[in-house]
């Protein structure tokens, strides 16, 4: 059973993670895992595509806690992008955007790195 | 309307290789009964969060054990019961998620019981000899 999918793209300086399918205690640690991947090759500036992603679970929310404080110190964040507005929902449900910068397209991520 | 009563259940082992089985089960009643994607969405990743909890507290990830899902509906509400034989959960040592010091503490989980409350109108826990049932309702 394959529900979900997750790539590593690079754009100049920056890391891009496609997401896609159904995120949750089962799935997490594959995006666990890019993420840390990621953050031992010293890449520190993160866009996370979600346009493929159809639902996530407070599983796959806590990955995305546990390495914010790490990226950020080092320089760097964890930016989220393209989500549909089911799993918009659950990230609002938990106050994720008043902490995280949660934008409409991956270009608009992009740019905001570059500034 | 009378006769419109629906009940199903699923007993599953406690991994979470079957999340997507659960949510789908718990998702087909609901669309089987015509409710619209916002409640079938919030209905998923309540059974989704419920489920996980009993794997991971109940049961401490071992997948031999089984949990029972029900689900059920009338003209008024839609009820979700997971009934578990492990260790139980006191609600009233739950506490409202901060986030922010949840991510200085490095600190994950604990989210799921305040998602569940807030897509669901009603939850119970109850404790019944060694079993442990939670109920989730949303009004209709």
């Amino acid at each position: 059973m394959k529900n979900f999918s997750i790539a590593t793209r690079q754009n100049q300086n920056v890391s891009i993670l496609d997401i896609s399918g159904e995120l949750d205690a089962h799935t997490a640690s594959q995006l666990e895992n890019a993420l840390k991947s990621l953050i031992d090759n010293e890449n520190y500036s993160i866009v996370v595509n979600c346009s493929g992603l159809d639902y996530i679970a407070s599983a796959g929310l806590g990955v995305f806690m546990a390495y914010i404080e790490d990226v950020r110190s080092l320089g760097g964040d964890i930016k989220l992008t393209d989500m549909n507005d089911r799993v918009y929902n659950v990230f609002d449900l938990l106050g994720f955007p008043t902490l995280y910068d949660i934008l409409d397209s991956e270009q608009e991520a992009l740019q905001s790195f570059n500034n | 309307m009378a006769g419109t009563r629906q009940v199903h259940t699923l007993s599953v082992e406690a991994s979470t290789e079957h999340l997507a089985e659960v949510r789908d089960f718990v998702a087909d009643h609901a669309k089987n009964i015509g409710l619209n994607q916002k409640i079938i969405s919030e209905i998923r990743l309540a059974v989704d969060e419920a489920y996980t909890n009993i794997i991971k507290h109940a049961y401490d990830n071992n997948a031999a054990e089984k949990v029972s899902i029900e689900i059920g509906s009338d003209d008024d509400q839609l009820w979700i019961t997971l009934i578990d034989n492990g260790k139980s959960f006191d609600p009233d040592s739950y506490s409202e998620p901060d986030l922010m010091r949840r991510i200085k503490e490095k600190k994950r989980g604990g989210m799921g019981v305040y998602l569940i409350r807030k897509v669901m109108d009603q939850v119970q826990y109850n404790r019944r000899g060694k079993s442990n049932e939670i109920r989730m309702v949303k009004n209709l």
